[in-house]
């Protein structure tokens, strides 16, 4: 009865392999690399990278482990730090030149580690975790996406769409901006059809209700439910893509750029403990906007000084000294820019950034600018929150998808705003909820306070549980081995980030996963102790104590799916860990260590005994038996009888 | 070895009154403590700021004091954290001052006061990563004091924390009391959730009384020691049920007290085992593991009262039966005055 088909065994030699190999890159640890990035946008990474970077390192008889591309940037690994250190000066001369000026260098060449592995672990992705910014060191954002202001301008640009639409089919209705809808108000009933018609058909994400108003009729349009929910989706991603571009240029190894429940943003760099420049350059934020001058004479006395902005105006430094007043309403925005490249002046000398906008800019820009020949238009650059008009041209000609702005003071001018205004803008402003700053020692003492607290914790089980049940023990300290196997293969296997708290949680569920045994263990005790024959002992001991496992298996798990549910962070990664652990100690307490046993005993077909520690048979349990209390039921000796009668009946089944 | 020689069913239900009035006593203290000095949140919940900074020589608190509260951040408090080179100081939310500044402020004021110069230091470790930190170096080129971790947070973050926490917690006590009522029986779910939470209630009340700092790695500890402690009240309703059916002439009392016996010695073992762990964290786990681990030692240690002694109690009392976990007719079942139970043909 204490046998195991093959297939059985063989899943156990599997599993623990298995186990083997993608717990094993942990250990491994990390070695000197070199990582090469791009530190402008225009630089591109890819497999020409590696061939140039063999190419430099064998000319300059560098030997590297290897060289390969990973993600968004080439690394070059080594053997020791002495040829690290020299890669990285070879490469950052040959690839940037030997004095750039590391501003402008397009590559970013810096020192990294990554895993000492060999690589054909990777190529079967077993890989070692990826280690938490608590145990690693580094700096921790947490930015909060304004998605109230993603969705105004969202709604200013519907705004000015739809005058721009009422203006071409010459319905000429009041269009007025109130709260998140626009309201469209016609004077008559024909024109209202016929505007609904057109609206419905150039818009179809907006919702519009229609309310007479005394002999006028109003339409009311807000954004659909599910426009509004995509137009927060894209603000989340479009800041984050904005985010990876401007970490890129940093060089930092794996920086984390993730999204954290509806509209905040998780930022990690490791290897930088220096939050207020790293705020600084993940805070930087340029956007493009495009407004018309109002030249009326109260603008200009505004613009001078000696007046009150007018309604609907707003008032903007030039860069070149003074203010500028424009009105408010944004023809084009950032968002609608696709590219921007800096370029010379064909007619003066002089530099110039060429813009080219989406299709949808570039009809505005070209219906906008073809009514406004002959007036100017303000080119404002919003950085930090603050406007400056950068160039206010007068519009010469009807323009076209591709203009370009003029007036830069020089090549390096236009070069920078090119980037800015194509490192993206954000879709929302952020604001730093929650930071951190983890220095690297800190980092190297917490995995050792946590790698110190399980081996201990789990020593002392192993020595207990040992003395205590023997064999038993020592099968079940194995089975405990190969739960923390499993659960370290799993973890990196699914790549999570590993903490302190994680560590910790490794540790609980460990001490929590010696109960299955324990069960099991007592429970075939008992057995023995009732008389049973050891083979049928064991049997019924595994069979019996695993509805209890599963039972108190499955509260516990409850726990962790809910702490899975509502923790973020460090909560949650306690909690994948505990649910984890708790679903591999099931295989290894209940299937791992029963076929070890079955593997021991089990083809002894006259077993005499079990070590399994002393069964004290001194006296038969009964239940409620003779203790002495007046109102005690005297059990009839068929209590105890029967008991083993049915389970002798079970055992025979 | 072993340890339980227990020769008959220990009468641990004839006391059940004795023992809850103990633990609704220790429950009282408990919510006594949680009311009147409330927990002692961490900024993790409170929002603020918090900078870890490790000292050459020992730290001189009183002096550190003196120098943080020149800074004008109001209730800031400087205490060691771990050895008595390592100290923290947490800076709360006050409105007017940008919380952004002040963890470079303060390592700002505590580097003056050693005579050393803020600057930014670019290092290569030893294994060959670059990291950049800020440093503060002194006349003698050495380093006084070495800022190891500074944290922000906004106050917005930690309302959320607390209602998630909130959130969580109350589906763990519906989770589980779903499985178990379905799995058992809700008088049993009723029991465990009551005992349980009574735990909770306890760890919480010593974190009050100690005003030891509640962050987030001890609610994760509360919740999971919540889910162990249940595990414990499964065991033992597990055998009740069980005891039901085998001796079917048994009081309700006296299969209380026998799946009791019968599981002493598993409670006491698996506890021992998990406390060995737990302690291991207490000892090797330094400070950030330390308030973690002592949820989980209070936990353990209660859970075990409370599995023991309360829940089996009010599960008595609320008046399970055979009828509530023996169903008749259900396989296996076998009926004492059938004069041909036991038979096999």
């Amino acid at each position: 009865m204490n046998r195991y088909p093959v297939w059985k065994f063989v899943l156990m030699v599997v599993a623990v392999l298995a186990g083997l190999l993608y717990t094993v890159p942990n250990l491994y640890g990390e070695a000197p690399a070199v990582q090469i990035s791009a530190a402008k946008l225009t630089t591109k990474i890819g497999s020409d990278t590696v061939t140039k970077v063999e190419q430099l390192l064998s000319a300059a008889n560098i030997k590297p482990d290897y060289v390969a591309f990973e993600g968004t940037s080439v690394h070059a690994r080594f053997a020791d730090t002495d040829t690290q250190i020299h890669a990285r000066d070879v490469l950052a001369a040959g690839l940037n030149g030997a004095n750039a000026d590391p501003d402008a260098a397009p590559y970013a060449v810096s020192l990294n580690l990554v895993a000492r592995a060999p690589r054909w672990m990777t190529s079967v992705h077993a890989m070692p975790m990826y280690l938490g910014l608590d145990l690693r060191g580094g700096v921790h954002f947490l930015l909060q996406v304004d998605l109230k202001a993603a969705l105004d301008k969202k709604n200013a640009t519907l705004y000015s769409d739809i005058r721009a639409l009422m203006r071409e089919k010459s319905l000429r209705p009041a269009v007025t901006r109130e709260g998140n809808a626009v309201v469209v108000t016609f004077h008559e009933q024909d024109t209202a059809t016929q505007g609904l018609n057109a609206l419905t058909d150039a818009f179809p994400y907006v919702q519009w209700t229609s309310t007479p108003d005394g002999t006028d009729v109003k339409l009311t349009g807000t954004l659909k439910p599910a426009e509004l929910v995509k137009a927060q989706d894209e603000a989340i991603q479009q800041n984050m893509t904005t985010l990876a571009n401007r970490v890129a240029g940093l060089g930092t190894s794996e920086p984390v750029i993730q999204k954290q429940g509806a509209d905040r943003i998780v930022v990690e760099l490791p290897g930088i403990q220096d939050t207020a420049k790293a705020r600084d350059l993940i805070g930087r934020t340029a956007t493009l906007e495009v407004h018309m001058l109002d030249e009326s004479a109260e603008a200009s006395a505004a613009a001078a000084g000696t007046g009150p902005v007018p309604f609907g105006d707003s008032k903007y430094p030039y860069r070149d000294g003074g203010d500028i007043i424009v009105k408010s309403e944004v023809v084009v925005s950032g968002d609608d820019l696709s590219d921007a490249q800096p370029g010379q002046d064909q007619q003066r000398a002089g530099a110039v950034v060429n813009l080219t906008m989406n299709s949808k800019g570039a009809s505005i820009i070209h219906t906008v600018s073809g009514d406004n020949i002959g007036k100017r238009m303000a080119i404002v650059l919003f950085e930090k929150g603050k406007g400056q008009v950068i160039t206010a041209p007068t519009i010469q000609s009807q323009l076209d998808k591709r203009f370009e702005i003029t007036g830069m003071h020089s090549i390096a001018e236009a070069n920078d705003l090119a980037l800015l205004l194509r490192s993206g803008a954000l879709a929302a402003p952020m604001e730093f909820i929650e930071e951190t700053a983890i220095g690297p020692s800190l980092g190297a003492d917490n995995i050792a306070k946590g790698l110190h607290s399980v081996a201990w914790g789990f020593a002392a089980i192993l020595v207990f549980m040992c003395a205590y049940y023997l064999l038993f023990g020592v099968i079940s300290t194995l089975s405990l081995g190969v739960n923390l196997l499993m659960l370290v293969a799993v973890l990196s296997l699914i790549q999570t980030t590993l903490t302190l708290p994680g560590i910790a949680a490794i540790a609980l569920t460990l001490g929590m996963a010696i109960d299955a045994n324990v069960l099991v263990n007592e429970r075939i005790r008992e057995e023995l102790r009732a008389g049973s024959a050891p083979q049928t002992a064991i049997s019924a001991g595994y069979e019996r104590a695993w509805a209890t496992i599963l039972d108190s298996n499955i509260t516990t798990l409850i726990a962790g799916l809910s702490l899975f549910g509502f923790g973020s962070g460090a909560v949650r990664s306690f909690a994948i860990v505990h649910c984890l652990g708790i679903l591999t100690s099931m295989f290894s307490a209940v299937f791992f260590s029963r076929g070890l046993v079955n593997l021991w005993y089990g083809r002894q077909k006259k077993l005499k005994s079990v070590l399994i520690g002393q069964v004290w048979k001194g006296g038969a349990k009964q239940p409620g038996g003779d203790v002495p209390q007046p109102d005690d039921l005297v059990v009839e000796d068929g209590g105890a009888a029967k008991a083993v009668a049915t389970k002798q009946r079970g055992a025979a089944r | 070895m072993e340890f339980f020689r227990i020769r008959r069913d220990i009468p641990f239900m004839r006391h059940a009154l004795v023992f809850n009035i103990v633990s609704a006593l220790t429950f009282l203290a408990a919510v006594f403590f949680l009311v009147t000095r409330g927990l002692n949140f961490s900024i993790e919940f409170t929002g603020g700021t918090a900078v870890e900074a490790t000292y050459a020589q020992t730290a001189n608190l009183e002096h550190l004091r003196g120098v943080v509260s020149h800074l004008g951040y109001g209730d800031v408090q400087v205490q060691n954290y771990g050895t008595s080179h390592d100290v923290i100081i947490r800076v709360p939310t006050k409105a007017g001052i940008d919380q952004k500044q002040v963890p470079s402020h303060v390592f700002e004021a505590l580097c003056k006061a050693e005579s050393g110069t803020v600057g930014t230091k670019t290092e290569t470790t030893a294994k060959g990563e670059v990291v950049t930190r800020p440093s503060c170096v002194d006349a003698a080129k050495a380093e006084p004091v070495v800022l190891k971790r500074s944290e922000l947070v906004g106050p917005s973050v930690g309302d959320e924390l607390k209602r998630d926490g909130a959130y969580a917690m109350i589906s763990v006590v519906v989770g589980i009391m779903l499985y178990l009522a379905f799995r058992f029986e809700w008088k049993f779910s009723i029991a465990a959730i009551v005992a349980n939470l009574h735990d909770v209630v306890i760890i919480l009340g010593f974190f009050a009384f100690f005003q030891w700092e509640f962050g987030l790695s001890v609610l994760a500890g509360v919740l999971a020691v919540l889910g162990y402690s249940v595990n414990e009240s499964v065991v033992i309703f597990d055998r009740i049920r069980e005891t039901f059916r085998r001796f079917r002439k048994l009081t309700t009392m006296q299969v209380i007290d026998h799946a009791i016996t019968s599981t002493i010695s598993r409670t006491i073992i698996t506890h021992f085992c998990t406390q060995m762990m737990v302690l291991s964290m207490l000892i090797f786990g330094g400070p950030t593991l330390h308030y973690f681990a002592m949820a989980l030692t209070i936990g353990i240690c209660f859970g075990i009262y409370s599995s023991v002694f309360v829940a089996a109690a009010i599960a008595m009392w609320l008046g399970v039966k055979r009828e509530d976990l023996v169903h008749t007719g259900g396989k296996g079942e076998i009926d004492p005055n059938d004069p041909n139970a036991g038979a096999v043909v």
